[in-house]
């Protein structure tokens, strides 16, 4: 039984680097960077080949400013806890660089208050639009299609949404997400109760929708793929185009179940399409927080989706502190 | 070690334990396991006071064990107290038969005067309490009793919301001279930074060792900023930055004061609040929420007119670290974790002495 004496994949496979192909006018090969090496750490989690790597100049140029924006953002929290590398590494967890305050607009405030939080999240909006061009970049080279580039565009759509479209709308930076560990955490639990709890915002509810069944469909496909895999169920695109007993299995399994089931192919647009559809819906659920909705339990009052509850506020109504202790007089 | 034979017959008879041998482990663990829950019970039962209608999910919880084990304070302080001296008409008054007597108790019987002053002697931790009038402690001692008399009889609608207890020294000092939960001003607390950025995320007491603003405290006990956030239609019209408009930032800081009231009374947000509509006018609040109201008020009163003035009065070590302001109270001081201090003994009615401004105490006679 050597199929399974490692964490996710079968059997390691180390001998001669792939090399991948180049025969398509690209600068692939010219481009590619570092000696191939094996791991047999990264192979009990993968492929046990680590590189070459095509970075190109839009990875150089993403590296580049991540790092910047990682160093400014770093250097903030040292320098609030008077760069002490003890305090800061006691309170990393709590440190943050945060947005400026609303008094400065959408105006460049001082540096101590909000401006390197500016200067930084220009930096961070380059590496990851430059990291996203390089997925489009890459996904042509291999003439492949841009289904990657558009979902991490999804994601992206929120991430503009939270740090650029929505301050910009609000006119003011001080909406802007802070950047530190707690921090972040403070400020979704803020902005939720701030606007009224977010919870009826029709377009989280969809986005948790998106996300809870993009994980029910993640472990359906994957179990299913495992689960066919002795019957070569895992060469899922040979399956694709040559239905085998694996698919035959897999599909009846779920038909038997349900009543219905996924195509080989179509089970991998469902997936693209529930996992891109959550930042999609939630980007708008948070870009219409504060601009169009200011209370969201108002306006689902409004609109007669929040159930109003029979009976009394208080603990008098129900029972009496002192019997809740065991103090009775 | 195995003798040959057996070495040979097990070589011959090769037989997969490990698998029967976990799976005999997992499934006889879960049976012990759910044995003991059904023999001895859970051993972490709570029980939960119902505080709104039925399907809001309101409840306080407390562990049965926390429940079960009063507030061992109680007992300290049965013992320091007793019965008042009923005057009868004609004994000696304090303000004749002794010396430095505190300014509104002049007008007591000798006995009970004693009897006053060995208790909060007792209370406050300091022995010779009054015995030298030049004494800083005395000066703060006289404020102290005054305090106390306007906490009884004017902000009743606090200290007896539920039932007469009222208070005394006894309340917030619980035998030491300076109370515990007492607080100083901290913020900014990150250096290097300005504005917003300079009073949040750090480890504070003040944050309750969140990444909250440590300044709550300061702004709404102190200060007496508004803690409303909330827009009451769905749609209002401004822009962060006008006067009247809630920030981020605002919110995080009025969280931060929840956190500390939570934590101060042993309770959690649905004590006063139907979580998914924090804002008052939602009609979704308890009326400990009114009761609430009135202590962030009397505790405003409490630090502007009586405790941060004592900044003059105290010795150097006496105060805050930062900016050597006084020791302010809030909500812990008194309440000490619990929902109500002393888990609302009565502690005023041995007491009249306290419960009033008017010098003139009324025993009920």
């Amino acid at each position: 039984m050597p199929e399974y004496q490692n964490i996710f994949t079968q059997v390691q496979v180390q001998g001669t680097p792939e090399m991948g192909m180049d025969g398509t006018g690209g600068r692939l090969m010219a481009e590619r960077a570092g000696t191939p090496g094996f791991s047999k750490l990264l192979g009990w989690f993968g492929n046990a080949q680590l590189g070459p790597i095509n970075l190109g100049m839009l990875g150089v140029v993403s590296l580049a400013s991540g790092i910047v924006w990682f160093v400014i953002v770093g250097l903030n929290m040292l320098s609030q806890v008077g760069w002490s590398i003890p305090e800061f590494l006691r309170q990393l967890f709590w440190l943050a660089l945060e947005p400026p305050g609303p008094e400065y607009g959408l105006t460049i405030p001082p540096l101590n208050d909000g401006g390197w939080y500016i200067i930084s999240s220009f930096f961070l909006l380059v590496a990851v639009m430059a990291w996203w061009a390089r997925s489009y970049q890459l996904a042509a080279s291999h003439k492949m299609g841009k289904h990657v580039f558009w979902a991490f565009g999804s994601a992206i759509w929120l991430f503009l949404v939270l740090g650029l479209f929505r301050p910009v709308l609000m006119g003011s930076w001080s909406e802007a997400v802070p950047y530190g560990i707690f921090p972040h955490l403070d400020w979704t639990t803020a902005f939720s109760i701030r606007y009224g709890n977010l919870y009826y915002n029709p377009f989280h509810c969809l986005s948790i929708v998106f996300l809870y069944v993009s994980v029910l469909l993640f472990a359906m496909h994957g179990g299913t793929i495992l689960a066919v895999t002795r019957y070569g169920g895992d060469r899922e695109l040979e399956q694709i185009v040559d239905r085998g007993t694996a698919s035959e299995r897999a599909a009846l399994f779920w038909r038997w179940t349900m009543g219905f089931n996924a195509t080989m192919e179509g089970i991998h647009r469902w997936a693209w399409w529930f996992a891109v559809l959550t930042p999609i819906t939630g980007g708008i659920g948070i870009l219409l927080t504060g601009t169009v909705v200011d209370n969201w339990f108002i306006w689902a009052q409004e609109h007669n989706f929040a159930p109003m509850y029979d009976g009394s506020y208080g603990y008098e109504a129900y029972g009496s502190y002192e019997a809740f202790i065991g103090r009775e007089e | 070690m195995f003798p040959r034979w057996f070495d040979k017959w097990n070589r011959e008879n090769p037989k997969e334990i490990y698998g029967p041998a976990i799976a005999l482990g997992v499934v006889g663990g879960a049976v012990f396991a759910a044995t003991m829950l059904v023999a001895f019970g859970q051993p972490y039962a709570t029980d939960s006071l119902q505080t709104g209608p039925r399907g809001t999910g309101m409840s306080v919880p407390e562990f049965e064990t926390d429940l079960a084990r009063p507030d061992p304070d109680i007992d300290e302080w049965l013992a320091s107290t007793s019965d008042p001296v009923v005057p009868q008409g004609g004994e000696a008054l304090a303000g004749e038969a002794r010396e430095n007597v505190p300014p509104g108790l002049e007008g007591l019987t000798v006995e009970n005067y004693d009897r006053l002053l060995a208790a909060m002697r007792e209370w406050v931790g300091i022995p010779d309490l009054f015995e030298d009038p030049t004494n800083y402690q005395s000066t703060v001692g006289y404020l102290m009793i005054g305090m106390t008399q306007t906490l009884n009889e004017e902000w009743a609608g606090h200290v007896n919301a539920n039932k007469e207890v009222g208070v005394t020294c006894y309340t917030c000092h619980r035998g030491q001279a300076v109370p515990s939960n007492v607080w100083f001003k901290i913020s900014p607390v990150n250096e290097n930074a300005a504005g917003w950025s300079a009073n949040q995320n750090r480890v504070t007491m003040q944050s309750q060792y969140t990444s909250l603003p440590s300044d709550a405290l300061e702004k709404y006990l102190l200060d007496g900023e508004s803690i409303n956030v909330h827009d009451l239609e769905s749609r209002v019209a401004g822009t962060p930055g006008d006067e009247n408009y809630a920030s981020i930032q605002a919110t995080e800081r009025t969280y931060s004061l929840m956190n500390y009231v939570s934590n101060s009374l042993g309770v959690n947000c649905l004590f006063c609040h139907n979580s998914r509509a924090f804002y008052s006018a939602s009609g979704q609040i308890t009326p400990q929420w009114a009761t609430e109201m009135l202590g962030i008020d009397m505790v405003l009163e409490l630090n502007n007119t009586y405790l941060a003035p004592l900044d003059g009065v105290l010795p150097e070590h006496r105060l805050g670290p930062v900016y050597a302001d006084a020791p302010k109270a809030a909500c812990k001081t008194c309440h000490k974790g619990y929902q109500q201090p002393l888990q609302g003994t009565n502690v005023i009615k041995d007491w009249p002495e306290l419960a009033t401004v008017s010098g003139e105490p009324d025993y009920g006679n």
